[in-house]
C-alpha cells in the first residue's frame, strides 16, 4: 500500500515535471532536430552547380528491403532548401538486364523546414559488378536540377522483401516496412505491396489484402493468436497487426489476395505444409 | 475454528508461566474440543518413542497424516499441499504467520519446501474458508510453526540427529544448540539431507528423483520488561540437485531466506491480553534445469523468484466470556520468472519470455474473531475479515506480451476480498458437536491471472493466465461429532465446499501451443460452480495402557460445470495403525491403503489407479548412553515392496518401494 501510495506521488511529481517542460518547448521551432535517429548514407555533389543532395537512413545503410529515406538539400553557400519539390529513380545496372525498384513519392518529413522524406524497396543487394543508380530530379523556385549517383546497397539480415510471379501471371515485388524494431506484443505490421508490368514500371496496387500466419519454426511452428490480416490503407500502403508471443526468430507466412479475393500468391499453414512460398522473417 | 480453540491455549500457556512446548502439548491433550475438533499436527517430538512417525521424516510426510490435507508428489522432494481436495493456490500456508509466494511457476516449491521437520513445532492447519488470520482464502489455511528456544530459566540443551534410509541412499544428518535465560535466549540448528533416486516397489529405478537440501534456523529473543520481548528469526533453506521424475525439468537451485523481527507485549489490560507484531522479509530464488535429461525438444532456462515483505499486527483480548483475536496484517510480493530457449538452428536469436511478468502483489487485511462462551457447554465463534488486493504487471514487456491475449488490459487491478463465518461447538459429557458456515473469497494466484504458457507436463497443455476474472466466491459448510468414552475415541466430519466462479483451465482449440509435443492450450477460464464434498473419520481404541489402536476413513468427492471431475480428489482411503509400548520400547504396526481411483478426469491428464494397500512396521527404543539420552528408532515402510501409484502422484508416477530406516536423536541438557 505505502509504494502504491509513492508511486502515486511519484507519478503526479513526473507529471508536474512533462507539463512544464512542455511548455518551454513549444514556444521554439528547432530545425537541429530533424535528423535526429538517422544517419547519413550517402551524398551527391552535382558539380554543376555546388548543390549537394544528401541521403539519409535509420542506420546510415541501405539494405535489400524496405527503406525509409530523408532527403536534404544544400545549395552551394550551405544553405538548407526548404521548397524544393523531388522525385527519384532508382536502376540497378546489371550484366543483363537493368530494372528498378519500388520508390514512393517525396515529400516533406512531419514537422520539418528542411528533410524531405520517402522509401526505396531493393530487391537485390550491390555486388562487384553489378551495382545501384539513384537519379534525383529537384526543382527549386522553377529551376529544375537533376543529380545521380551510385548508392550501395548491402544484404539486410532477414528476409523482409519478396519478387515473385504471382497466380495471375504479373509480377509483384511485396516487401515489409513495419515493424523495424519488433517486440513482444501486439506489432503494428505495414507492407507495401506493388505490380511490376515491367523492368522500370512499379505501381501500388488497390484493394488487395495480405493474410499473415506468424510461426516459429524452431518451435514446432507454433503460431501466435490474434493477429490481423494488412489492408490498404489512404497512403496505399497496407496495414495489419503482428503478435508476437516471445523473441526469437519469426517467419510471418503469407497470402497475397487480389481485391476479387483470388489468391494471387501463397498457401495455407497446415501440418503438412509447414511453410508459404509467400513469407517474410523477423528475427529479435 | 480449531484454530480458535488452540491459540487460547497458546495465550493461556503464556500466562501460566513458561511451559515449554511440550507440556503445552501435553496440556492440550486435556480440553475435550482441542482434542476432537484439532487440527494440529505436532512436528517436534521429545518422546518420539510414544509417536507413530518417523521423527526425521520430511515435512511433507507430517502433513499427510492430517485429514484435510493430501500432498500432490513430483517426485521425492518438495510436496504440494492440497487442503481439502484444493490445490496450492486456494490455501494460504504461512511459516510463522508469514506469507511466503513460492517462486517455481511449475509447482515445484511450495511454501512447506524451505523448512525443516527439527525447527518446526507444529502445523495448524485451519480448515474451511474463513477464520483465518493469515489471509483470505477458499480451502483453508497451513500454518507452520518454528520451535524456539523460549524465555527460562537458565539452560543450555543441544541434539543431534542422524538418519538413513535404504531405498534412496537417503542420509540425514543435523544438530541444534539452544541456549535459555529468563531475560533472553537464542537457538540455532541445521539439517542436511542428501538422496539417491529411489525406487518403486519391484526395484524399478525412478530416475531423477534425487535431492541434496540444506536448512539452517535461527532464533534469539529478548525481554525489554517484565511483558515486553522482542524477537528474531532467520531460515535459510537451500536445496540443489533436484530432480523431478514426474516433470520434464529438475531444479539446480532453490534457496531461500525467510527472517523476521517480532515485539510481543502482555498484560496490557484487563481486557487486552496480548499484542504482537511482526515485521517479515523473504527472499525466494528458483532455477531450474534440463541438462541432466538426455532428450528434450528444446533447452531451457527458467529461473524464478519471489519477494514478500509484510508485517501483521495482532492483539488477542477478553472481555466478559467474549475471547477475541484482531489482525491487521499486509504485504507485498514480487513475482518475476522467464524462460529462455535455446534454438537448436546454430547462429538463430535465442527465444525468450516472461512467464510472469513481474507482477506485485499488494495485500492489507484486517480480521477479527471473536468466541463467545455462552454456556460451560455451548460457545459460538464469529469471524470476518476484508482485504484488499491490489496486482501490478511491472514489466511492460510481459504487459505488452498478455495484451496479445487481452488487448484491453490494464497494468493494475484492485479488488476486495470478504470472508466471514459462523461456527458453534456443543460439548455433552461424552459428546462433541461442531457446526459451521462460512463465506470466503481469492484473487486469482499470480499463475492464474498473469501466467504466460506455463506448461503443464500432466495434462500436456500451455497455460495462459487470464487478468479479467473476478474473484473466486466459496460457501462451505461443515459439521463433526466426536464421541469418547472410556477407551474408546471417535470422530466423524464432514464439509462441502460450493464454489462460484471456479477457476480452471480450459482448453482452447484457437491457439496454438508453444510446447512442442504438447495437447495445445489452456486458458484460465472461470466455471459457475464447482463442489468439493470431504468426509474424514476416525476410530481410536486405548486398548490398554500399552496398546493404542488407530484407524482411520477418509473420502472425498469433487465435481465441477464444464470440466466434470475435479483432478486430485482422494477416492476412499483407510488407515490402521497399532503401536504397543512398555517401558522405553514401542512397536508399531500400520497400514495404509485406497480404493480404486476412477472418479478421474482424463482431460487433466488422470488415469484410472488400481486399489492398493502397503504395510509399514517400526520399533524403538529409548536408551541412555552416559547419561545422554538416545532415541533410535528403526523400521521399515512398503514391507511387501508393492508397486503402486496414489491419485496424488504427478503423472501418476510410482511410490517408494520397500524403505529401511534408522533415526537416532541424542539429546543433553
Ligand atoms: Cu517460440
Ligand atoms: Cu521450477
Amino acid at each position: 500500500m505505502l509504494s502504491r501510495f509513492s508511486s502515486f506521488l511519484f507519478l503526479s511529481f513526473l507529471g508536474l515535471i512533462a507539463f512544464s517542460s512542455c511548455k518551454k518547448e513549444t514556444s521554439t521551432i528547432m530545425p537541429v532536430n530533424e535528423l535526429d535517429g538517422l544517419q547519413l548514407a550517402s551524398s551527391f555533389t552535382d558539380s554543376l552547380n555546388g548543390n549537394i543532395v544528401s541521403l539519409f537512413t535509420p542506420s546510415g545503410k541501405f539494405q535489400t528491403g524496405y527503406n525509409d529515406v530523408f532527403l536534404q538539400i544544400k545549395d552551394k553557400s550551405g544553405n538548407l532548401i526548404n521548397n524544393a519539390t523531388i522525385t527519384w529513380t532508382p536502376t540497378m545496372v546489371m550484366m543483363s538486364n537493368s530494372h528498378g525498384c519500388p520508390a514512393s513519392g517525396i515529400i516533406k518529413k512531419a514537422n520539418a523546414l528542411f528533410t524531405y522524406q520517402g522509401y526505396l524497396a531493393f530487391q537485390m543487394a550491390s555486388n562487384s559488378s553489378e551495382y545501384w543508380k539513384l537519379t534525383i530530379q529537384y526543382n527549386i523556385n522553377g529551376q529544375s536540377f537533376k543529380t545521380n549517383g551510385v548508392i550501395n546497397v548491402v544484404p539486410s539480415t532477414a528476409r523482409t522483401l519478396q519478387s515473385f510471379v504471382g497466380n495471375d501471371g504479373m509480377r509483384y515485388v511485396v516487401a515489409l516496412a513495419e515493424p523495424q524494431q519488433p517486440k513482444a506484443g501486439i506489432n503494428d505490421m505495414v507492407a507495401i505491396v506493388y505490380q511490376m508490368p515491367s523492368s522500370f514500371s512499379f505501381i501500388p496496387v488497390s484493394g488487395y489484402k495480405l493474410k499473415i500466419d506468424p510461426r516459429m519454426p524452431s518451435m514446432g511452428n507454433h503460431s501466435s493468436p490474434n493477429n490481423q490480416d494488412l489492408t490498404q490503407g489512404a497512403d496505399q500502403k497496407y496495414y495489419g497487426k503482428l503478435s508476437l508471443t516471445m523473441t526469437g526468430q519469426w517467419r510471418i507466412n503469407m497470402q497475397l489476395l487480389n481485391a476479387a479475393d483470388s489468391i494471387i500468391m501463397g498457401e495455407q499453414i497446415t501440418p503438412s505444409n509447414e511453410s508459404s512460398s509467400l513469407y517474410f522473417d523477423i528475427s529479435f | 475454528m480449531c484454530k480458535k480453540v488452540l491459540s487460547g491455549f497458546l495465550i493461556a500457556a503464556l500466562f501460566s508461566g513458561h511451559l515449554s512446548l511440550a507440556q503445552k502439548q501435553a496440556n492440550h491433550g486435556t480440553d475435550s474440543l482441542a482434542r476432537h475438533l484439532d487440527e494440529v499436527i505436532i512436528i517436534t517430538n521429545k518422546s518420539a518413542a510414544q509417536k507413530y512417525e518417523k521423527p526425521l521424516g520430511s515435512i511433507e510426510s507430517y502433513l499427510e497424516k492430517s485429514e484435510c490435507v493430501n500432498m500432490v508428489r513430483r517426485g521425492a522432494y518438495a510436496w504440494e499441499p492440497y487442503v481439502n481436495g484444493m490445490a496450492s493456490e486456494r490455501s494460504v500456508t504461512t511459516i510463522g504467520g508469514m506469507r511466503i509466494y513460492a517462486a517455481c511457476t511449475d509447482k515445484m516449491d511450495p511454501v512447506t519446501s524451505y523448512v525443516e521437520v527439527s525447527n518446526l513445532s507444529k502445523a495448524i492447519i485451519h480448515n474451511g474458508t474463513s477464520g483465518a488470520s493469515t489471509g483470505s482464502t477458499i480451502a483453508g489455511s497451513i500454518d507452520l510453526q518454528p520451535t524456539k528456544a523460549g524465555f527460562g530459566e537458565r539452560q543450555l540443551k543441544g541434539r543431534g540427529l542422524l538418519g538413513f534410509e535404504s531405498n534412496n541412499g537417503q542420509k540425514i544428518v543435523g544438530g541444534g544448540i539452544s541456549f535459555s535465560q529468563p531475560k533472553w535466549y537464542v537457538d540455532v540448528n541445521t539439517t542436511f539431507r542428501n538422496a539417491g533416486d529411489y525406487h518403486a516397489g519391484g526395484g524399478q529405478e525412478i530416475l531423477y528423483s534425487q535431492f541434496t537440501k540444506w536448512n539452517f534456523a535461527a532464533n534469539a529473543g529478548y525481554k525489554l520488561g517484565e511483558h515486553k520481548e522482542i524477537e528474531a528469526s532467520l531460515i535459510y533453506d537451500k536445496a540443489t540437485n533436484v530432480g523431478y521424475p514426474a516433470l520434464p525439468m529438475d531444479v539446480s537451485l532453490a534457496k531461500a531466506f525467510i527472517g523476521s523481527l517480532s515485539y510481543t507485549q502482555h498484560h496490557i489490560s484487563s481486557t487486552i491480553h496480548l499484542w504482537e507484531t511482526k515485521i517479515y522479509h523473504n527472499d525466494i530464488t528458483h532455477k531450474m534445469d534440463d541438462s541432466k535429461r538426455p532428450y528434450v525438444p528444446i533447452r531451457m532456462d527458467m529461473p524464478g523468484k519471489s519477494r514478500t515483505t509484510g508485517f501483521y499486527s495482532k492483539l488477542v483480548g477478553e472481555s466478559g466470556n467474549n475471547h477475541w483475536i484482531s489482525t491487521l496484517s499486509g504485504h507485498q510480493n514480487q513475482s518475476r520468472a522467464d524462460m529462455t530457449m535455446f534454438a537448436n538452428a546454430p547462429g538463430q536469436k535465442d527465444m525468450y519470455m516472461l512467464t510472469w511478468p513481474n507482477v506485485f502483489t499488494n495485500y492489507l487485511d484486517a480480521f477479527v474473531t471473536d468466541d463467545i462462551a455462552l454456556s460451560e457447554k455451548f460457545s459460538i465463534n464469529i469471524s470476518t475479515g476484508i482485504a484488499v488486493h491490489n496486482n501490478v504487471v511491472k514489466d511492460t514487456f510481459g504487459l505488452e506480451s498478455l495484451q496479445i491475449f487481452y488487448p484491453e488490459m490494464q497494468r493494475s487491478r484492485t479488488r476486495v476480498l470478504t470472508r466471514a463465518s459462523i461456527a458453534t461447538q456443543y460439548v455433552q459429557k461424552n459428546w462433541a458437536f461442531k457446526l459451521s458456515v462460512s463465506y470466503g473469497t481469492r484473487a486469482p494466484s499470480v499463475s492464474e491471472g498473469y501466467g504466460f504458457y506455463l506448461f503443464n507436463s500432466f495434462d500436456g497443455y500451455d497455460y495462459i493466465g487470464n487478468p479479467m476474472m473476478r474473484n473466486e466466491k466459496s460457501t462451505s459448510l461443515s459439521a463433526g461429532v466426536s464421541y469418547s468414552k472410556g477407551m474408546l475415541m471417535t470422530k466423524v466430519s464432514s464439509s462441502v465446499f460450493y464454489i462460484s466462479d471456479y477457476i480452471v483451465g480450459v482448453p482452447n482449440p484457437q491457439l496454438s501451443g508453444m510446447t512442442i509435443g504438447g495437447n495445445g492450450v489452456k486458458v484460465y477460464q472461470q466455471v459457475s460452480w464447482a463442489r468439493i464434498a470431504n468426509v474424514v473419520a476416525d476410530v481410536n481404541l486405548h486398548l490398554s495402557d500399552n496398546w493404542q489402536w488407530n484407524n482411520n476413513f477418509g473420502y472425498r468427492r469433487g465435481v465441477a460445470a464444464l470440466i466434470g471431475n475435479i483432478p486430485f480428489i482422494q477416492p476412499f482411503s483407510y488407515s490402521s495403525d497399532l503401536g504397543y509400548k512398555y517401558k522405553s520400547y514401542g512397536i508399531n504396526i500400520s497400514m495404509f491403503g485406497n480404493a480404486r481411483h476412477n472418479l478421474i478426469n482424463p482431460q487433466f491428464g488422470e488415469r484410472n489407479l488400481p486399489p492398493f494397500v502397503v504395510f509399514n512396521l517400526s520399533a524403538s527404543k529409548q536408551f541412555q548412553i552416559r547419561k545422554l539420552p538416545l532415541m533410535a528408532k528403526a523400521g521399515v515402510e512398503n514391507l511387501a515392496d508393492t508397486y503402486y501409484a496414489t491419485f496424488s502422484d504427478w503423472n501418476a508416477i510410482p511410490r517408494m518401494g520397500r524403505n529401511f530406516y534408522l533415526n537416532l536423536i541424542v539429546s543433553f541438557n
